[in-house]
């Protein structure tokens, strides 16, 4: 049996009501185990793109991408696992602090180049972003604090530099919105 | 089979027109001929308008039904499928057809009625979300709720059924919708999805090795699959098993796909694939697969399959490369430009060594045995459907049920040619023969004659479509293999359950009566001396003919190759086959 790792990809789909149903419900279907989803809007009208990161050998990471390409809505698929990219997640954390303990959990905040991004009395709230290992370090260091609340987004991914990933990321022609 | 007289329906593009009109519309200029559905409150605006149309509707007697008749259509014509049917519980009964249809790659559209827009979300009566129930059985689905998209969207779910690798798409329509109106436009031009990539074009250097692996090949098999039919490469391979001399064996789906008759064609492969053609797969060095997917059905346990032969897949659909069985080289592409660009580039090949190996195991034939069975006075399946065979030369549309006379139908009945045997393959689904004949005889008109072999358990399913039948007025005879049990299941006590006859017991009604309570002929037959006249009787009778054949009750398919095991670890026929039961062995 070859490794399983983190595979990522760049998922590109038209933005249409129920796509991300579609995919989803092709995961879970192939029985392909997603670890992270991300979704969004692109600067491209009609476009939206997703960060998916799925444990998969690179024999399966291949079905998975055929498996997407026969979705009628998905327009491009790249699995950049093995690219240079820069990889991100964004966090938010509430952070119990007093007054008292306020400087302290700060400058743990300035290691981290995390910041604060609203202070009450008796919390604060973090923003961090990085790799998925650096905010699991800072929620380590700020457990003893008394975390309230967090949340945070899957990976982010885009590969360095700007040389053109295969046809590069589509585009559509503006079409008459139909529900899908 | 179209409306009778139908006048030269006026050109109605640039008008106003309400959106049930506009399917009707949309699915004249998609050429169809026939719908099979079945009314309810939320697709009655799209019923209403069909009345204006040339189009023939047939009313079923359950919306499984009409999906099968849609499948049985497309697999019989290679055109696409229409079923309609409305909202909540009509569209739910649609969805065992659906599947049926998706497991085998048919092209289909299902149109159903939707509650209101403004009622979606609410639970109003008779509201299931049905996109999301069959999103993951279908090609794609589609949600419509203004009239300006109903064309467009129709035209789309024609394309994607029928484009690439086929499958069915649901086009879901709300009432109001359909009640409402706006101008009609019909854009003929080709259709443009960014994202859908039906065709894939074989790659140089693939193909370059594997005409290399071809002519180095000693122990060489083809695998012909539904692709070959699918793709109409019938004629392309023929010519490939000319110049190469290769053997075949064929899928399930496959049968038919290339002739029966032929001198190279091995037979089925697979759980009830005979001896010799699992024991040459075993035996190969190199498999060229056309169009087919390696199914658990046909490999038995991937870790021993074919261990010293070099694999060569040739299918439309990349997401089957390496999917269960790890290949040496994959040409994407479309199973007949494929064959037709090998055949340019493979020279004449003999391989007189490996030929004449297979033949000898291929001497072995249980076959011969079961034709040359002396007449006991007992009925066995073989023999009905084998004398089926001669009867109808061969030539009719076959549409099985599943169990075991759909694998004794594989075994025994002899297709030289594509689309005559009409079977669900992938999804197996009992219920599947008497509605899918229905659609099919609606494709093939009077260019062919149509048989039902269903078994007794099956048949029982979708029996009601007996009446369907009737009010059609069409001549669909009927071949009930009826053994008293579920067969195929009893047949697994039988083998893996130490002979616990569990729920498999079934009785029938007095299918003669049945049939003659439709309006229809029925025949009952219970010795071997009696099928030919049965056979020549409902060939002969104007309408229907239900033949019910009482067969052996503890008669088994064989060879079997246990579900997971070594493919050639078969369970093989007992030496005489007359001696196949208890009763016999008296
Ligand atoms: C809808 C459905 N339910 C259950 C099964 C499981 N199954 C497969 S074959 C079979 C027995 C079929 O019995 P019958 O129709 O009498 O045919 P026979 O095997 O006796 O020829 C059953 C229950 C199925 N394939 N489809
Ligand atoms: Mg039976």
């Amino acid at each position: 049996m070859a490794e399983m790792s983190l595979r990522t990809f760049v998922v590109y789909v038209e933005d249409k009501p129920g796509v991300l149903n579609r995919v989803a419900s092709l995961f879970r279907r192939r029985n392909f185990n997603i670890h992270s989803l991300n979704v969004g809007t692109t600067h491209e009208p009609g476009v939206s793109r997703m960060t998916i990161v799925v444990e998969a050998d690179a024999d399966k990471a291949r079905r998975i991408e055929a498996n997407l390409y026969k979705l009628v809505n998905c327009l491009y698929v790249d699995d950049i696992t093995d690219v240079d990219s820069v990889n991100r997640v964004l966090a938010l954390i509430k952070v119990g602090v007093s007054a008292a303990d306020r400087a302290e959990v700060l400058q743990i905040l300035d290691v981290f180049r995390a910041r604060a991004l609203d202070v009450s009395p008796t919390s604060l709230i973090v923003e961090v972003s990085g790799s998925q290992g650096k905010i699991d370090g800072l929620v380590t260091t700020l457990r003893p604090y008394g975390i309230l609340e967090m949340v945070q987004t899957g990976t982010l991914s885009m590969t360095r530099g700007n040389a053109a990933r295969d046809a590069g990321p589509p585009t559509i022609k503006a079409q008459p919105t139909r529900a899908a | 089979m179209t409306k009778e007289n139908s006048p030269e329906f006026p050109d109605r593009t640039g008008q106003s027109l309400t959106g049930a009109q506009i399917i009707w519309e949309s699915l004249v200029r998609e050429g169809v001929e026939v719908v099979f559905g079945y009314p309810g409150g939320a697709i009655m605006p799209a019923y209403d308008a069909m009345i204006e149309y040339p189009i023939h509707h047939v009313l079923v007697r359950h919306e499984q039904g009409a999906s099968h008749m849609a499948d049985g259509y497309a697999r019989a014509t290679g055109r696409v499928g229409v079923c309609i049917a409305t909202s909540g519980p009509g569209a739910t009964n649609l969805v065992t057809g659906i599947a049926t249809a998706m497991m085998d790659s048919i092209p289909m559209v299902a149109i159903t009625g939707q509650v209101p827009s403004t009622a979606i979300g609410t639970d109003a009566f008779q509201e299931t979300d049905i996109t999301g129930v069959v999103l993951p059985i279908t090609k794609h689905t589609y949600l419509v709720t203004r009239p300006e998209d109903i064309a467009p969207t129709i035209r789309e779910a024609f394309y994607v059924a029928s484009s690439g690798r086929p499958g069915p798409v649901l086009v879901d329509i709300t009432k109001d919708a359909q009640q409402s109106s706006c101008v009609f436009e019909w854009d003929d031009s080709p259709i443009e999805l960014p994202g859908y990539r039906p065709e894939y074009t074989a790659l140089e250097e693939e193909l370059r090795k594997a005409v290399e692996l071809i002519q180095n090949a000693e122990r060489p098999i083809i695998f012909a699959g539904h692709g070959i039919i699918k793709a109409n490469a019938t004629g392309a391979l023929l010519e490939f098993v000319q110049r190469t001399d290769i053997p075949v064996a064929c899928t399930l789906l496959g049968l038919g796909g290339f002739p029966a008759t032929h001198e190279r064609n091995l037979g089925m492969m697979g759980m009830h694939g005979e001896t010799w053609v699992n024991r040459a797969i075993q035996d190969s060095d190199l498999i060229i697969a056309l169009g087919m997917r390696f199914d658990d059905r046909v490999t038995g346990n991937v870790k021993t399959y074919a261990p010293n032969a070099k694999k060569i897949h040739i299918e439309l659909d990349p997401a089957e490369i390496n999917k269960n069985v790890k290949v040496d080289v994959a040409i994407v592409g479309d199973v007949r430009e494929v064959l037709t660009e090998l055949n340019r580039h493979v020279g004449r090949c003999e391989r007189p060594e490996w030929i004449a190996k297979i033949d000898a195991i291929k001497g072995d034939s249980a076959v011969r045995d079961i034709k040359n069975m002396p007449d006991m006075g007992k009925l066995y399946a073989a023999h009905v459907i084998h004398d089926l065979y001669r009867f109808t030369n061969g030539e009719a549309v076959i549409v099985t049920d599943v169990g075991q006379h759909q694998m004794w139908e594989a075994q025994y009945y002899k297709h030289d040619h594509p689309r005559r045997l009409i079977t669900s393959g992938g999804l197996g689904t009992m219920g599947f023969a008497l509605p899918a004949a229905i659609g099919a005889k609606f494709g093939v008109k009077d260019a062919a004659e149509v048989w039902v072999i269903a078994g007794d358990g099956g048949f029982q399913m979708t029996a009601a479509e007996l009446s369907t039948l009737k009010q059609e007025g069409l001549k669909v005879n009927i071949a009930i293999i009826n053994n008293g049990y579920l067969g195929m299941v009893r047949q697994w006590q039988q083998f893996f359950y130490g002979g616990r006859y569990v729920a498999t017991p079934i009785i029938s009604p007095d299918f003669v009566m049945l049939a003659q309570a439709h309006g229809l002929t029925g025949i009952r037959v219970t010795r071997r001396d009696e099928v030919e006249a049965a056979v020549k009787q409902a060939r002969e009778t104007p309408g229907t003919v239900l033949v019910e054949f009482q067969v052996e009750q503890m008669d088994a398919v064989y060879p079997m190759v246990p579900a997971g095991a070594d493919l050639h670890d078969m369970i093989e026929r007992p030496h005489n086959p007359i001696y196949e039961t208890g009763a016999d062995a008296e």
